[in-house]
């Protein structure tokens, strides 16, 4: 009878954990449908264009009507593909890009899972991203969509290496793999944030961020230009979508940790206000907005570059600023750099 | 059974089928799948034994990085699977030695009444706090320092080793340097021609 009693415990454990997986996901991919449609006219207004206006009220029932369209049009299966991992490779990108938030705390208390390696488990389920992509482009069976693949599995390698170490210093200067302590560790105003200490480290990662994700300038894996799309050529419809989905996710994860790990969380910028969930949307819609800044900005690196980039600047960049971190902790100005 | 006992049959079986898959599926980048299958869940074993850095690790290094450039290589490689059949006979003493040699190890350890359940008790379990991270650097780097050290030197050399081994020079390959390209001048790159907009009355080749 106990052991009945123990299940009973286990089935209400997995049914609230479920009904809590819902709350943090619903939201998200609402914030994935209005980031492309925020992506459309920010990019717009700074072309000069007006973007999407027709679907109602200033457009703003456009993702809608994109996510309609996908999911009514009809999903192709190449004859030459293995059918299989076909299939399998959009399954592969969307679940770590959602996985990723079960430890993302959004205050002290809501958090879906608050564990002790919180760090470590965003950066290795993050880094199984690029299996899907790796999947979709072989499983497709065409050229374009394989060089795309290849090119994304050796630029996402390149950069994990550069976001690794930027997290490593982060992870010295909050001692803790904790995602809440490390917030909690910038305590005390907009100075003490780890931005400061660990500039370099930031720029790498915010860098490395938009590289990981494969937005623009870093996107020669979609390379429209020259390889069509890249990985996802052959995909159609909701297959579609689904990479989409995960890319924008993806690109909300990498601003929401840099606002984690770096803008100081749910903290307020002076102590005399108070913190809040507000604060850390708006640091993480900052930071999109970086993104999406970047994207309209700069032209697409070529491929050498971004491997020189890569291995050459940012990962020196990392390993120098570890050791300048690891060096001053241990003088009396130790205190500047927790 | 408990809730846990279940997780690790249900995982246990999911490994073992992988590892057979490994060496059964006939599609090599099949293969490299389901060992990165195999990986991922011998990560959730660990973390059943409350290793927790140690599972997320194998799951940052083998499954994020190092299966990646495997499936890089394998995707690439042209196998021949008909090829690779015909020395089965030839290697299969040599394949038996080593299976057997690895089961008798396993029986050394898994049958010994040494190391046996009722020898060993299970270990309590640790408070929802306890950092496995922090207790294994602790480790790592003060009892096991030159152990560690050594190991770190070991792969440092294996690394030069490697990278000396492929690295070719040739003399007429072409490359840019970053360095030289913004170092440029306008002057180096640009000569400014002037030139009379119109010809001079009477030296013109086609003029009057």
């Amino acid at each position: 009878m106990e052991n009945m009693g123990m299940d009973w415990d286990a089935i209400q454990t997995v049914v609230w954990t479920l009904v809590k997986i819902v709350v943090l996901v619903v939201p998200l991919m609402l914030g994935v449908a209005y980031l492309t449609y925020a992506e459309r006219k920010i990019i717009g207004w700074m072309q000069v264009r007006i973007g999407p206006n027709r679907v109602g009220f200033q457009g703003l029932l456009q993702p809608i009507a994109d996510a309609v369209k996908l999911l009514m049009k009809e999903i192709i299966i190449p004859s030459g593909a293995n059918k299989g991992l076909f299939i399998l490779g959009p399954i592969l990108v969307i679940a770590p890009a959602l996985a990723a938030w079960a430890v993302i705390p959004f205050t002290d208390t809501l958090v879906l899972a608050n564990i002790n390696a919180g760090l470590l488990y965003v950066m290795a389920i993050t880094s199984m991203g690029v299996y899907g992509v790796i999947i979709a482009g072989w499983a497709s069976n065409s050229k374009y969509a394989f060089l795309g693949a290849m090119r994304s599995a050796a630029q996402i390698v390149s950069y994990e290496i550069a976001m690794g170490f930027a997290l490593v210093g982060v992870l010295m200067a909050a001692q803790s793999l904790n995602l809440i302590d490390i917030v909690q560790g910038q305590a005390g105003g907009a100075h003490h944030w780890y931005f400061i200490p660990l500039f370099p480290l930031f720029l790498v990662y915010l860098i490395a961020g938009v590289a990981e994700t494969n937005r623009a300038p870093f996107d020669v894996a979609e390379g429209e230009s020259e390889i069509v799309a890249g990985f996802h050529v052959e995909y159609s419809g909701m297959a579609f979508a689904v990479f989409f989905l995960a890319e924008y996710a993806n690109m909300i994860l990498v601003a929401t940790l840099t606002a984690l790990m770096f803008l100081g969380g749910w903290l307020s910028p002076v102590t005399l206000l108070p913190d809040g969930i507000v604060w850390l949307l708006l640091k993480t819609g900052f930071v999109l907005f970086l993104f999406l800044w970047f994207r309209a900005t700069f032209p697409r690196y070529r491929y050498d570059q971004i491997m020189r980039l890569g291995w050459k600047v940012f990962i020196p960049i990392t390993i120098v600023w570890i050791a300048v971190v690891g060096g001053m902790m241990q003088t009396p100005y130790g205190y500047l750099f927790h | 059974m408990t809730y846990t006992t279940a997780i690790f049959y249900f995982f246990a079986a999911i490994l073992v089928f992988a590892g057979l898959r490994v060496i059964t599926a006939r599609n090599p980048v099949h293969a490299a799948l389901f060992l990165v299958l195999a990986f991922f869940t011998a990560a959730g074993l660990w973390m059943l034994l409350e290793a927790e850095f140690l599972a997320i690790t194998l799951v940052l290094v083998y499954v994020g990085a190092v299966m990646v450039l495997f499936l890089f290589v394998v995707m690439m490689l042209d196998i021949n699977l008909d090829r690779l059949r015909e020395g089965f006979w030839d290697y299969l003493p040599i394949a038996g030695f080593v299976s057997v040699l690895l089961m008798i190890e396993m029986a050394l350890i898994l049958g010994s009444r040494h190391f046996g359940l009722e020898v060993m008790g299970t270990p309590a379990p640790r408070a929802a706090d306890y950092s496995n991270t922090k207790a294994l650097g602790r480790l790592l780097y003060t009892d096991y320092v030159y152990a560690f050290e050594l190991a770190a030197v070991i792969l440092l050399v294996a690394i030069v080793a490697a990278i000396a081994l492929t690295l070719r020079r040739r003399k007429d390959s072409k490359y840019i340097d970053p360095a030289e390209q913004v170092k440029v001048k306008r002057n180096d790159r640009l000569r400014i021609v002037k030139m009379q907009s119109t010809p001079k009355r009477g030296t013109g080749e086609g003029g009057a």
